[in-house]
């Protein structure tokens, strides 16, 4: 779990050959694409296979954060929000399929009762007799799949670059994504014969024809989903290695020297936020396929401000201490939720202001930390 | 001008740095027009300024704290500033051989690695002098860049701003009238705002007004 940064010319070996601890460092995305990809699978039956894969959609958007806050400090607490659309976008083009599906006891039956065919039931109940025409184009896998990672993107690059073209960042911007991750939670609540309302949207069967329920397609999801983790932890690295890795640095570090050394700070922060964005959509709607539902108590406050707890656990400057980060949390919370329910709320908090007061560096700092003691052992030898 | 050094002097609260401000866009003028080689600036944002071709300096050390000279000097070349350009730049041994040189004229060869933040404060001027000559301005804005230096920094100063002022012009703003006597081809003066004296060091220092304002009974 290393911290991602211009290292400059210097080797940070010693002559005597690498330590176990930097060792971890250096290879830690193999490790945990071996732990994910291999470990895990073999180790856990299908019921705690599906619990990891859970873990793992929460990691994409705790990735995104170690982007957007740690580099670009920018702290977005609406993160839930394009979680959110990734899973309810997803979740329309499963419904749908669903809907159609002929051969699916829910698509006749009901069919049958009001009269319409092809319709999510929930809209059924809602006396909505007729598709709203923003669900149509989601009948096609050609458009929801773009969809995911163009729409939550674009409308981040657009929130984002109205507001840091005004300077408006900090806690006035936390401010706006919050209010923006509450505003969609409770639009989606209300409008319950478009969304789902308050239930969200459930019963999918199907994906493209293969049955979701089977052993065979959830691993196969979990693949996928394990699959997409890596490539975006590898892009996330690509990006801080670069120049404009170093860039976001700067602009966290003097805003007024980085505009006179001919850079718009408003268009980096922007495209870091855009991509943060990407990346939770992308986690919300492989949730969504997994899990088989599309709620809007993962969209407002609340899961926003976890998602932030699981890169801070993490340690805010370490990306794949994010994914250690939403593993742990999300542990914690499933053990809370079979024994403590009432407890969880007291226990996140508590965790959030035990890692801001005394771990800032979250677990990456504890690695760092262990590291560096066992170099300076092996140099005492 | 090309190749000259000009100095501003004038009192405290003169409007010397606000002349700075107003050229590079940090203030907006309320009216009025600021012009370089042709180019009204007053539309202009920050940055566009800057890509125009002006460097600002400022008066406490503006630098990267948390890179090191190297990568303050690397950050500093001026290609592929745009988002897309800036992920997929590339720093070639060209462009190394450039920051080791500049880095050599800064007299920081060999704190090249070190963070930036913990450079001494003249140290620190030099980098963001270095800064300035990385992005190759034509016209360079140096707000008070000896102030808190040593006389021996003074001097190798005095030796760099000799230098740099080829092939750009250069406006600078210092208190220090020795050192203004040693680098400057031409002085402005300003007072309350408006212009006082303009000429060669030897006609401002003998200007009845400019004595009786500035350089003093």
């Amino acid at each position: 779990m290393k911290e991602v940064g211009a290292k400059g010319r210097h080797q940070n070996n010693t002559g005597a050959g690498m330590t176990l601890a930097a060792w971890l460092d250096r290879f830690a995305v193999v490790i945990l694409a071996a732990l994910i990809l291999v470990v895990l699978p073999i180790l856990l039956d299908t019921f705690r296979l599906g619990l990891a894969a859970k873990y793992l959609c929460f990691a994409f958007p705790a990735v995104g954060i170690v982007l957007v806050w740690g580099y670009g400090g920018i702290l977005s607490l609406g993160q839930g929000a394009f979680f959110g659309l990734g899973s309810y976008m997803m979740a329309m083009f499963l419904k749908l399929e669903s809907a159609a599906d002929a051969g699916s006891s829910s698509g006749t039956a009901l069919a049958a009762f009001f009269g319409t065919a092809g319709l999510p039931d929930f809209m059924a109940w809602n006396s909505v007799e007729e598709l709203p025409w923003w669900w149509e184009p989601f009948h096609h896998i050609w458009f929801t799949i773009p969809a995911i990672i163009l729409i939550p993107a674009f409308v981040a690059f657009v929130l984002g670059y109205a507001n840091f073209r005004r300077r408006v960042s900090g806690v006035y911007f936390a401010i706006v994504t919050l209010a923006v991750s509450a505003i969609l939670a409770i639009v989606i609540i209300g409008q319950q014969g478009l969304t789902g309302g308050i239930n969200g949207i459930t019963d999918f069967k199907t994906f493209l024809g293969m049955d979701l329920d089977t052993d065979g397609a959830k691993l196969i999801m979990y693949y996928i989903t394990a699959v997409l983790l890596i490539v975006i932890l590898l892009a996330a690295r690509f990006v801080l290695k670069s120049r404009l890795g170093r860039v976001l640095v700067a602009i966290r570090d003097s805003d007024d020297r980085v505009r006179y050394t001919g850079y718009d700070p408003a268009m980096f922060q922007a495209f870091i936020f855009s991509v943060a964005a990407l990346f939770s959509a992308i986690g919300g709607a492989m949730f969504t396929i997994q899990i088989g539902l599309a709620s809007p108590a993962l969209v407002g406050i609340v899961p926003s401000i976890e998602m932030v707890i699981y890169a801070a656990v993490g340690g805010r400057l370490s990306l794949i201490g994010a994914v250690y980060g939403a593993f742990l949390v999300n542990f914690a919370k499933t053990f809370f939720s079979e024994n403590f329910v009432e407890y969880w709320i007291y226990f996140i908090g508590g965790l959030f202001v035990v890692i801001v007061m005394f771990l800032p560096s979250g677990l990456a700092g504890i690695m760092t930390h262990l590291r560096g003691r066992s170099r300076r052992e092996a140099n005492n030898r | 001008m090309e190749d000259e050094l000009r100095v501003v002097i004038g009192p405290n609260g003169a409007g010397k740095t606000t002349l700075l401000d107003l050229i590079c866009g940090k203030t907006k003028p309320t009216q009025g027009s600021v012009r370089f080689k042709g180019q009204e600036l007053t539309g202009l944002i920050d940055y566009q300024i800057t890509r125009a071709g002006i460097g600002r300096k400022f008066q406490t050390p503006s630098i990267y704290q948390d890179l090191t000279v190297f990568e303050n000097l690397e950050i500093s070349y001026p290609e592929k500033r745009s988002v897309i350009g800036s992920l997929f730049f590339q720093c070639t041994s060209e462009i190394s051989e450039k920051i080791h040189t500049v880095a050599g004229q800064i007299f920081l060869l060999e704190e090249i690695d070190t963070k930036a933040g913990l450079l001494s404060h003249g140290e620190k001027q030099w980098l963001e002098i270095g800064l300035l000559l990385m992005q190759d301005p034509d016209l360079m804005l140096l707000d008070e860049p000896v102030a808190g230096m040593s006389a021996r920094e003074r001097d190798l100063t005095a030796e760099l701003l000799g230098t740099i002022s080829n092939g750009r012009a250069v406006v600078l703003i210092e208190h220090d009238m020795a050192f203004v006597e040693k680098i400057a081809h031409t002085v402005t003066v300003l007072h309350q705002g408006k212009l006082l004296a303009e000429g060669s060091m030897e006609d401002v220092q003998k200007d009845a007004r400019v004595i009786e304002v500035y350089l003093g009974n």
